[in-house]
C-alpha cells in the first residue's frame, strides 16, 4: 500500500472540448481576455506616464470621438479596416494565407491615383468614381490572382509570395510618387486636386464620409451572403477544409483558388480606392500603413464572419485613435497604439484555448460525461 | 503467499477508464500482464484495445485508474515515462520520421552521445538483429523501405531502448503471410529471452497460433481472459462479439445481369512512379455485389479513385461505364467534374470518411449537398433540398444526431457513415463503390449498411464492396476480385470460393487463368 | 574596381542584418514553429540592445569598450528571447494560429521599439543624436591588419566583428541540427511531432527552446542593424521589419539550411544594393530597380516548388500545432 502514495494526479490536464461551451460563456471569455488585456495596458501607461489609468482611457475615447471631426476619421479608419478585413475573409476561409493585402491596397490605391490626376480635365465626378471603383477592382484583383495561379498550378507557398507581392507594390507606389512629386523636391504626391475637388468622395447627407460607409456596409452584406449562401461560398468553405474531399465533390480547386484569390485581392483593391479617393486624397508608400496585416488579425478573430468584424475593427481603431492621442496630450510618440493593440491581441488570440479547450487542475472536480448525457461528479 | 504472485506480474492495470468527449473508450478494465508471456488483446475494432495500450505506453493520460510496474504504482505520462519502464508499443501507423535513416531513426530522443555517433548504433543495431533474427540496413531512409521493413525497424527500436514489454497493435494487418510468420519467429526469440509481448489482434488463427494467454475487450470493457490451450477460436468469438453470431448477411440472387462497368488495362503510377495498378481488367455487372478483397495497400484505393477520376492513370486503360439506357461513356483520363458533368451516376463511399467523403466541421445539411449543390443555375446554394434529404437519411437510417446543424464530426462513427452511405444511395446511382464501410462500425450498423448494398444490387446498380474481412466478403459478394501488389490475382465466385483459396490468392499471385 | 569593393561591401553589411534573422528562424522552423514575429524579434534586439548601451553610456563617462558590447548583445539577445517566449506561450501551449501571432508579435514589437526609440531620440535631443558612439565604434572596428592589406582583402577583413560572428552561427546552427544528438531530436520534432513525442522526446520543451534561442539569433540582427547598420541611431522608418521580412524569405531561399543561408544572404544583399552601382538610373527607375530581391525571391519560391526535391521541402509538420491528445 506504501506504493500508492507514489501516485499523484498530473498538475493540469487538458482536453478539447467535447461539447461547445455556450456562447454566452464564451463571450464571457473573450470579455475577461480583454478586460486583462486593458489592465495590462493601464499599468504601462501609468508606469510610463504615471497618471491615473481611468483619466487616461477617457482621454482615449475623447480623442476617438469628442468632436464630430473626430468621430467621423474614427468611423472612417474602422471602415477601412473593415473593408480589408472583408477582402480577406474568403482568401483565409479557403486556407490560402493572403498576408498581400497590403500590396492589393496599393494598387488600387495607384491607378485611383491615376484617374484623378490624369483624367481630371476630362472627366466629371460620378463617371470618374465608377472607372476608379472597376480599375482599382482590377488592379487588387490582379495582384491578388497572381500568387493564386502559383498556389492553384504549382503550389507555391502564399504566405511569402503574398508578401513579397507587397514589396514589389511598395517600389511601384515609390516609383509614382516619384513621377507625380508635388511640389518638387517633397518626395510627396501632395492632396490631389485640392481645389476642384474631382474624384473626391462627395459629402452626402452634409458628412464627407458618408459615401465610405455605405460602400464598406454593403460590400459586408455581400460578403456575408457570399461566403454563406452562394454555391462559390460553398466551394470556398469545402476546398478550406480539405482539398481532397473538394476534388472528390467534383470541384475544380484550381480555379476556386484563383478566383477566390481575385475576389479577395479585388476587394483589398476598393480599400486603395477608398484609402485615396475616400479618404487622403493623395498617395504615399504608407496609404497602406500596415492596415493590411492588422485585417488579418480581425477576420481571423471573427472567424470569417463579416458582421462580427464591425466591431472588432471598431474596437482596434478606437483603441488607435485613442493611443494617438494620450500620445500627443502627454507628449508620447504614435507607436505606443501599436504596442497596446499587440498587448490586446495577443490576450484575445489566448483566450480562444480557453474557449475550445478544458482545463482541469489537479484536485479540482472533473465531470465525466456519458452517452447518454448525463452528468456524474467525480472527486478527482 | 501474496508478495509473490505480484511479482511475477510486469504489469497490473487497475480500473482504467479512458473517454474522448461523450464516448467511453474505456471503461474501467482491468489487465495484468506477466514476465516472459505472449499475450494477446483480442477485440474487435473499437473494442478499445488500442486506447488501452496507448494508456499503458503514455500517449494517453487515463481519466481514471492506474498502472503498476513490477507491483509498485506508477504515473506514466509520456512515452519517454513508458520507455524507462521497460515498455514500448509498435503503433498501427509507424511512429517514424520518413527523412530519417533506420539509425537516426533508433536513437531519436535516446541523446546516448552529444555528438550523433552513428557507427556505435550500426555495430548495436547488428547485435540485436543477431540475437533475434532481425534484418535491418541501418542507412536506408525509412522513405525508401517496404511496410515491413518499417515495422521491423520499430521493432529493433524498442528492443535497443532496452524494452522488456513490447506492445504490438495489429502488426500482421500490413504483412504477407511469408512475413508474419518471419515475425512469429522473432516474437518467439523474444518470448524465450525474457520479454513480454502484448499480442494485439483480431484474427483469430494468428491468436492461437502465437499467444500463451488472451485476454478479450468488448465496447471498452475487460470481459475476461483465458489460458490459450484451454480455449478455441469459437469460445473467442463469443467472447469478442458477445453471443455466437455467424455473420448471416443477406445475399439475394443476383437478377437480370447486364454489364455495367468494363475496365481494361487499367494501370496507375504514384507520384514517385511506382506502380500501384498495374494492367487491370475487369467487368462489373449491374444487379451484382462484387467484392474485392486484398491485403491492405495492393491497390483498392487506387482502382476506386481512378474510376472516381481522382487518380491520374496511364493513357492506355480504359474505363467503360454502360448505362442501365444504353448510352455509354469512357471514364479513363477525365476528372470528377467531367465526370459529374457526364450525368452517370457515379457514387462512392470512400476509405477517408473526414478527408474526402465528408466535410468535417460542417453540418449535415452541408454535407448531404457536398454531390447536388451545383443543380441548378441559381448562384445561391440551395437548402432546402439538402435538408429534406437530410431529415430523410436520419429517419430511415436511424442516424443518432443532436440536430441537422450539428457539424458531422460531433457524430459516432456509425452514424458518420449512415449519413455518407445514404448521401450516395440518394443520387440514383448506377455505380456504387465502397471502401471499408463498415470499418470501425458496431454490427447493428454494419447490418444496415449490408442491407442498403443489398438493395442498391436488387435495384440493378452494380456494386463494388472494399472489404478487409474475408468471412464478410464471402457472406456478402456475388464474385471477388482478389487484388495482390496491384495486379488482378484471380477473380473468385464467392458462392463456391473456400478462405483459404481467396487468402492464397492475395498473397500470391495465383493462375492469372483463373479470371 | 572601388566600386565593386564598395558594392559588395554593402551588400556584405545587408547580408549579415537578414543572415541573423534568417539563422535564427532556420532553428525556429526546424521544431515546426513558423515565426512570423521575426520581424518584431529584430525591432526587440535592436531597439533594447541600443536601450542598455545608451544608458551604460550616458551613466558612465569613460564607458569600456567590451562592456558595451557585453551590454548590448546580452540585452538584444534576451529581449530577442522574451519575443520568442510570447510567441512560444501562444502558440505552442495555448495553440493559437502561428500566421496570426506571428504578425501580431510584429505589430507589437514594432509598436514597442519605434515607441521606445522615438522616446531615446527625444532623450537624446532629436532623431540621429542618441549617442552611443563607442558602442557603435567597438562594433565596428576592423581588425588590426586590415588597414594594410590590397583592397579587396582589406574590405574582406574590415567590418566589425558581428559580420565574421554571422557566419559562425550559421555554421553553427548547421553543425548542431545535423551532428548532434540534440539536433536529430528537433529535426524529429520539426518533421513528425507525434513520432518525436513517442520516442520520448519533449516536444513542447524543444520548440520553446529553438524557437526562443532562434529569436535571440534573430534578435542580433536588429542589434547589427542599429550598431553597424545604421552607426548606432534609431530610426522609424520601418527598415527593420522590411529586412526581416526578407530574412524569412531567405530561411525558404536557403531550403532550411543555414550554411547556404550565409551565400544566399550576401546575394539578397548584392542585389538589393545593385541599383546604386548602375549608372545613369533616374530616382524613378531606382525605385523600380529596388524590386530585384523580392522579384528572385518569388522566382526562388517558385522553383523550390516546381522541383520538389526531397531535401528541400520545409519540416513536414511546420506552421501546424501538435497536441498529444488530437489524434
Amino acid at each position: 500500500m506504501k506504493n500508492d502514495n507514489k501516485y499523484t494526479e498530473p498538475f493540469v490536464r487538458i482536453s478539447k472540448r467535447g461539447v461547445p461551451i455556450p456562447i454566452w460563456k464564451a463571450m464571457g471569455i473573450r470579455a475577461l481576455a480583454l478586460l486583462a488585456a486593458l489592465i495590462i495596458c493601464a499599468i504601462i501607461i501609468f508606469s510610463i506616464v504615471k497618471l491615473n489609468p481611468l483619466k487616461v482611457y477617457i482621454a482615449m475615447f475623447e480623442g476617438a470621438f469628442s468632436t464630430n471631426k473626430r468621430m467621423w476619421v474614427t468611423i472612417r479608419d474602422a471602415m477601412m479596416l473593415l473593408c480589408i478585413a472583408v477582402g480577406l475573409a474568403p482568401a483565409f476561409k479557403m486556407r490560402f494565407w493572403n498576408i498581400g493585402a497590403e500590396g492589393q491596397i496599393l494598387m488600387g490605391g495607384i491607378v485611383s491615383a491615376a484617374c484623378m490626376i490624369y483624367l481630371s480635365k476630362h472627366m466629371t465626378t460620378l463617371p470618374m468614381m465608377l472607372l476608379m471603383l472597376v480599375l482599382s477592382i482590377l488592379a487588387g484583383g490582379i495582384w491578388g490572382f497572381i500568387p493564386g495561379i502559383f498556389k492553384a498550378k504549382w503550389g507555391t507557398n502564399e504566405t511569402l509570395f503574398t508578401l513579397m507581392m507587397n514589396y514589389i507594390a511598395i517600389q511601384i507606389t515609390a516609383y509614382f510618387v516619384a513621377l507625380w512629386e508635388n511640389p518638387i523636391g517633397s518626395n510627396t504626391v501632395g492632396v490631389i486636386n485640392p481645389r476642384t475637388k474631382i474624384g473626391w468622395f462627395p459629402e452626402l447627407f452634409g458628412q464627407p464620409y458618408t459615401l465610405n460607409v455605405i460602400l464598406v456596409l454593403v460590400l459586408v452584406v455581400f460578403m456575408y451572403l457570399y461566403l454563406r449562401y452562394t454555391k462559390q461560398g460553398y466551394e470556398v468553405a469545402v476546398v478550406g477544409e480539405s482539398e481532397n474531399t473538394a476534388r472528390y465533390a467534383a470541384i475544380d480547386v484550381p480555379k476556386v483558388i484563383m478566383r477566390t484569390t481575385f475576389i479577395s485581392g479585388a476587394i483589398c483593391g476598393i480599400a486603395g480606392f477608398l484609402a485615396v479617393s475616400g479618404a487622403s486624397h493623395t498617395i504615399s508608400t504608407n496609404t497602406a500603413g500596415g492596415r493590411g496585416f492588422t485585417a488579418i488579425i480581425v477576420a481571423w478573430l471573427a472567424q470569417f464572419n463579416s458582421f462580427v468584424m464591425i466591431p472588432i475593427s471598431a474596437l482596434l481603431v478606437f483603441l488607435d485613435k485613442g493611443a494617438i492621442e494620450i500620445a500627443s496630450r502627454y507628449n508620447l510618440n504614435n507607436h505606443v497604439s501599436n504596442m497596446l493593440i499587440g498587448i490586446i491581441l495577443f490576450f484575445i488570440l489566448g483566450s480562444e484555448f480557453f474557449i475550445n479547450y478544458q482545463v482541469k487542475f489537479r484536485g479540482s472536480k472533473h465531470q465525466v460525461e456519458f452517452q447518454d448525457g448525463k452528468h456524474k461528479e467525480v472527486q478527482a | 503467499m501474496e508478495t509473490q504472485k505480484t511479482v511475477q506480474k510486469a504489469i497490473q492495470m487497475v480500473n482504467i477508464t479512458k473517454t474522448f468527449g461523450e464516448v467511453i473508450a474505456n471503461n474501467k478494465i482491468n489487465l495484468d500482464i506477466y514476465h516472459g508471456e505472449i499475450l494477446a488483446l483480442l477485440g474487435e475494432n473499437g473494442s478499445g484495445k488500442s486506447t488501452l495500450m496507448n494508456v499503458l505506453s503514455g500517449i494517453y493520460l487515463p481519466d481514471d485508474g492506474h498502472i503498476r510496474v513490477n507491483g509498485s504504482a506508477v504515473l506514466i505520462r509520456s512515452p519517454r515515462e513508458a520507455y524507462q519502464l521497460g515498455i514500448g508499443m509498435v503503433h498501427q501507423h509507424f511512429k517514424l520520421v520518413d527523412v530519417l535513416t533506420a539509425a537516426e531513426n533508433i536513437v531519436l530522443g535516446l541523446n546516448e552521445h552529444r555528438l550523433l555517433d552513428l557507427k556505435n548504433v550500426r555495430a548495436k543495431v547488428k547485435e540485436i538483429c543477431d540475437r533475434y533474427g532481425f534484418v535491418v540496413e541501418p542507412d536506408k531512409k525509412v522513405y525508401d523501405m517496404s511496410v515491413s521493413e518499417k515495422q521491423t525497424l520499430e521493432i529493433v527500436k524498442l528492443l535497443y531502448r532496452g524494452a522488456d514489454i513490447l506492445i504490438l497493435d495489429e502488426p500482421t494487418a500490413v504483412l504477407t503471410p511469408q512475413e508474419t510468420e518471419k515475425l512469429f519467429v522473432v516474437m518467439r526469440n523474444m518470448k524465450s529471452d525474457g520479454k513480454s509481448i502484448v499480442f494485439i489482434s483480431h484474427k483469430l488463427h494468428e491468436v492461437m497460433e502465437i499467444s500463451d494467454r488472451v485476454a478479450v475487450l468488448r465496447k471498452g470493457c475487460f470481459i475476461g481472459d483465458v489460458a490459450t490451450k484451454d480455449t478455441n477460436p469459437q469460445k473467442l468469438t463469443e467472447m469478442m462479439v458477445g453471443r455466437a453470431v455467424s455473420l448471416n448477411i443477406e445475399r439475394p440472387e443476383p437478377k437480370n445481369q447486364v454489364e455495367r462497368l468494363v475496365v481494361k488495362n487499367l494501370t496507375v503510377l504514384d507520384s514517385d512512379g511506382v506502380k500501384r495498378l498495374d494492367n487491370v481488367s475487369f467487368t462489373a455487372y449491374g444487379g451484382e455485389i462484387l467484392g474485392i478483397a486484398g491485403i491492405t495497400g495492393s491497390g483498392q484505393r487506387e482502382l476506386l479513385e481512378a474510376i472516381g477520376g481522382l487518380q491520374p492513370v496511364e493513357s492506355d486503360g480504359s474505363i467503360r461505364l454502360i448505362l442501365p439506357d444504353g448510352r455509354e461513356e469512357e471514364l479513363c483520363g477525365k476528372n470528377p467534374l467531367e465526370i459529374y458533368k457526364l450525368g452517370v451516376g457515379l457514387a462512392f463511399v470512400p476509405e477517408d470518411r473526414f478527408g474526402m467523403g465528408l466535410v468535417a466541421s460542417m453540418d449535415l445539411i452541408d454535407n448531404v449537398m457536398l454531390r447536388s449543390y451545383k443543380q441548378g443555375k441559381s448562384v445561391f446554394a440551395d437548402r432546402k433540398a439538402p435538408k429534406e434529404l437530410a431529415e430523410k437519411i436520419v429517419q430511415q437510417l436511424e442516424v443518432v444526431t443532436p440536430s441537422l446543424k450539428t457539424p458531422i464530426r460531433r457524430l459516432s462513427g456509425g452514424n458518420v457513415q449512415k449519413m455518407l452511405v445514404g448521401r450516395e444511395i440518394a443520387g440514383n446511382p448506377s455505380l456504387l463503390m465502397t471502401a471499408y464501410a463498415v470499418r470501425g462500425l458496431d454490427i447493428k450498423t454494419t447490418h444496415t449498411i449490408f442491407d442498403l448494398l443489398n438493395e442498391q444490387k436488387q435495384r440493378g446498380v452494380a456494386v463494388i464492396y472494399v472489404g478487409e474481412d474475408l468471412d464478410v466478403l464471402l457472406e456478402l459478394s456475388d464474385r471477388i476480385l482478389v487484388l495482390c501488389g496491384g495486379k488482378v490475382s484471380g477473380i473468385v465466385d464467392a458462392r463456391t470460393a473456400k478462405k483459404e483459396e481467396v487468402g492464397l490468392l492475395m498473397t500470391h499471385l495465383g493462375e492469372e487463368a483463373t479470371a | 574596381m572601388t566600386q565593386l569593393i564598395s558594392l559588395l561591401q554593402a551588400g556584405i553589411m545587408f547580408g549579415t542584418v537578414i543572415l541573423y534573422g534568417s539563422t535564427g528562424e532556420t532553428l525556429t522552423e526546424k521544431s515546426g514553429n513558423l515565426n512570423l514575429g521575426v520581424p518584431g524579434i529584430m525591432y526587440l534586439g535592436g531597439i533594447v540592445g541600443l536601450i542598455g548601451v545608451f544608458f551604460y553610456e550616458m551613466n558612465n563617462p569613460e564607458p569600456n569598450k567590451f562592456v558595451c558590447i557585453l551590454i548590448a548583445m546580452v540585452s538584444a539577445f534576451v529581449a530577442a528571447m522574451l519575443g520568442g517566449l510570447i510567441y512560444s506561450v501562444l502558440t505552442v501551449t495555448l495553440r493559437t494560429n502561428q500566421n496570426v501571432t506571428g504578425l501580431t508579435l510584429t505589430i507589437f514589437a514594432g509598436g514597442f521599439a519605434n515607441f521606445f526609440g522615438g522616446t531615446l531620440n527625444r532623450l537624446a535631443g532629436g532623431v540621429g543624436q542618441i549617442s552611443v558612439s563607442t558602442t557603435s565604434a567597438a562594433f565596428r572596428a576592423s581588425l588590426p591588419f586590415a588597414q594594410d592589406l590590397p583592397p579587396l582583402l582589406s574590405m574582406l577583413f574590415g567590418f566589425g566583428f558581428m559580420v565574421y560572428l554571422a557566419i559562425g552561427v550559421a555554421l553553427l546552427v548547421n553543425w548542431f541540427i545535423n551532428r548532434t544528438s540534440i539536433g536529430l531530436n528537433l529535426r524529429a520534432v520539426g518533421e513528425n511531432p507525434g513520432t518525436a513525442d513517442a520516442a520520448g522526446i519533449k516536444v513542447t520543451l524543444y520548440k520553446y527552446l529553438a524557437t526562443c534561442i532562434g529569436a535571440g539569433i534573430s534578435g542580433l540582427g536588429g542589434l547589427f542593424y542599429v550598431m553597424d547598420y545604421t552607426k548606432g541611431t534609431w530610426d522609424a522608418d520601418g527598415g527593420i521589419e522590411r529586412l526581416g521580412w526578407i530574412a524569412v524569405a531567405l530561411v525558404i531561399f536557403s531550403s532550411w539550411n543555414s550554411k547556404r543561408g550565409i551565400l544566399g544572404a550576401y546575394l539578397f544583399g548584392l542585389l538589393y544594393w545593385l541599383f546604386f552601382y548602375i549608372p545613369n538610373l533616374t530616382r524613378r527607375s531606382i525605385e523600380l530597380f529596388k524590386m530585384l530581391p523580392y522579384l528572385v525571391t518569388i522566382i526562388v519560391l517558385i522553383l523550390v516548388a516546381l522541383r520538389r526535391r526531397r531535401e528541400s521541402q520545409p519540416p513536414g509538420s511546420l506552421g501546424l500545432p501538435y497536441f498529444r491528445e488530437d489524434r
